[in-house]
């Protein structure tokens, strides 16, 4: 049995990236392409949202991944911090603007369902809010890493500031919670019976689900595989130039 | 560490424009906002522990880099890492050298703002202890900020994208603390819960700042 930290070896993780790369893809868009086609297309209208309920097909996948990218990227934080790993400290570097276009995606898919059913684009709920800090927080980490020229400088630090930046980010959540009253409705997938949607809604929804953690997983598969073969081609332009 | 403490005050105090810069911006900022926002009696006290506490923050934000950039140009910090004193000491003290200099006279300078602002009479109590308890998480979550940053030449922009993230619980604690009791509310809970991030941070904060600095002497 192989264990887990073989592929912290780069040239083992890029073979098995090679394919699980395109699978994780193209399960992804087969997943994400038949949940929402069932979703929009088969399921009923709400009573009371109309149509315009379906963006949660979207809205909801791409809301747990943004928190899902911040969560992977703190585990990949530890493990370099802890194991010396680069992949680890690449992938969390490659997760980084996935999870943010995923926070941006949950707060404009959000906005424009809130605009017929609340009235409003935005609103300072605490929902939202904690997702607007979250996406600054992305913003910030993607700022440390492009600011810092040595690479492992770079992946040091901003492993700190993802650490230190988890713990703030979760402040933040429960300040936001204390400083005003929600309008956003509760979790969509209670396990509470009665609050629970109906299974024609779950079912696509669960398809988009994990769509979108394939999709994040391909995408973060391929940005870290991209950032080992541009660490490759400049390790092997420095020998050409101390060798000429 | 008494003796980095006192040398730190002393520079503050004497290489001009550190001791009263935070001051001079956070009583400017509370004259530009009347000014942008009309002199409205009524509008001006609904707002004014928030923007207190966003003044504040900006003029904590403003002397962050002055807490190890100078030091880190002179070589002064080599010599501070390889001092017998622990660098996580160091961090403690620098970012307490800064709360002196700037978190102190701002919490004993905003209740004159607060007129200015016409804040609400039973506000001003809150307001003090507010800042007062408020403060130190500012300086100390500003000195990590400052350690992430310290190697780098244009770090001042870049620290502000990361520490102001990290302000916001300590500002929504501390406004709706001063907002409640402007209303006459109790505001021990929010109170309580800006002491415990203050307390939360300078215990841990030390830490990871020392080891983003030792990343950056490397």
């Amino acid at each position: 049995m192989a264990s887990l930290w073989e592929y912290a070896n780069p040239v083992k993780f890029m073979r098995l990236s090679g394919w699980l790369m395109p699978l994780s893809a193209v399960l992804a868009a087969g997943l994400i392409v038949t949940g929402l086609i069932w979703g929009l297309f088969f399921t009923a209208e709400d009573y009371r949202m109309g149509s315009s309920v379906k963006i949660i097909f979207i809205h909801v996948p791409s809301a747990l991944m943004a928190i899902n990218a911040w969560a992977m990227m703190l585990i990949a934080s530890l493990i370099w911090l802890i194991r010396r790993h680069h992949v680890s400290a690449l992938a969390a570097k490659a997760a980084a603007p996935v999870g943010a276009a995923m926070t941006m995606i949950a707060l404009m898919t959000g906005a424009i369902w809130g605009q017929p059913m609340w009235g409003t684009w935005w609103a300072w709920d605490p929902r939202l809010t904690s997702f607007l800090i979250l996406f600054l927080f992305y913003l910030g980490y993607i700022a440390l890493w492009s600011a810092i020229d040595d690479a492992d400088t770079a992946a040091d630090l901003t492993s700190v500031l993802c650490l230190v930046g988890s713990v703030f980010a979760i402040l933040s959540r429960y300040a936001a919670i204390f400083w005003n009253q929600g309008l956003h409705q509760g979790a969509s997938l209670s396990v509470a019976p009665g609050e629970r949607m109906d299974l024609s809604y779950r079912m696509p929804l669960y398809l988009c689900m994990i769509g979108f953690g394939l999709l994040f997983l391909a995408l973060v598969l391929a940005g870290t595989r991209t950032e080992i073969r541009a660490r490759r081609a400049r390790a092997l332009l420095t020998r050409e130039r101390a060798r000429a | 560490m008494i003796a980095l403490l006192i040398r730190d005050l002393r520079l503050a105090f004497r290489a001009g424009g550190g001791f009263g810069l935070g001051l001079g911006f956070f009583l400017i900022l509370a004259v530009l906002v009347p000014l942008g926002v009309g002199p409205d009696p009524a509008t001006l006290g609904l707002i004014a522990p928030g923007i207190l506490w966003v003044g504040a923050l900006l003029a904590c934000l403003l002397s962050l880099d002055r807490i190890f950039a100078l030091d880190h140009e002179d070589g002064s910090l080599d010599l501070l890492a390889t001092s017998p004193i622990p660098l996580e000491g160091v961090v403690a003290i620098k970012a307490l050298a800064h709360w002196i200099t700037t978190g102190l006279p701002l919490a004993l300078a905003a209740p004159v703002l607060g007129i200015l602002l016409n804040l609400a009479a039973p506000g001003f109590g809150v307001l003090i202890v507010s800042l007062a308890l408020g403060t130190p998480a500012l300086s100390m979550i500003g000195a990590f900020g400052a350690a992430l940053t310290v190697g780098l030449k244009r770090g001042g922009l870049l620290m502000s994208l990361l520490v102001l993230p990290l302000y916001m619980p300590t500002l929504v604690f501390g406004a709706q603390a001063v907002t409640r009791a402007a209303q006459g509310l109790d505001a021990a809970t929010p109170l309580l819960l800006l002491s415990g991030i203050t307390a939360g941070s300078v215990a841990l904060l030390p830490f990871a700042a020392a080891f983003a600095l030792r990343i950056n002497l490397r």
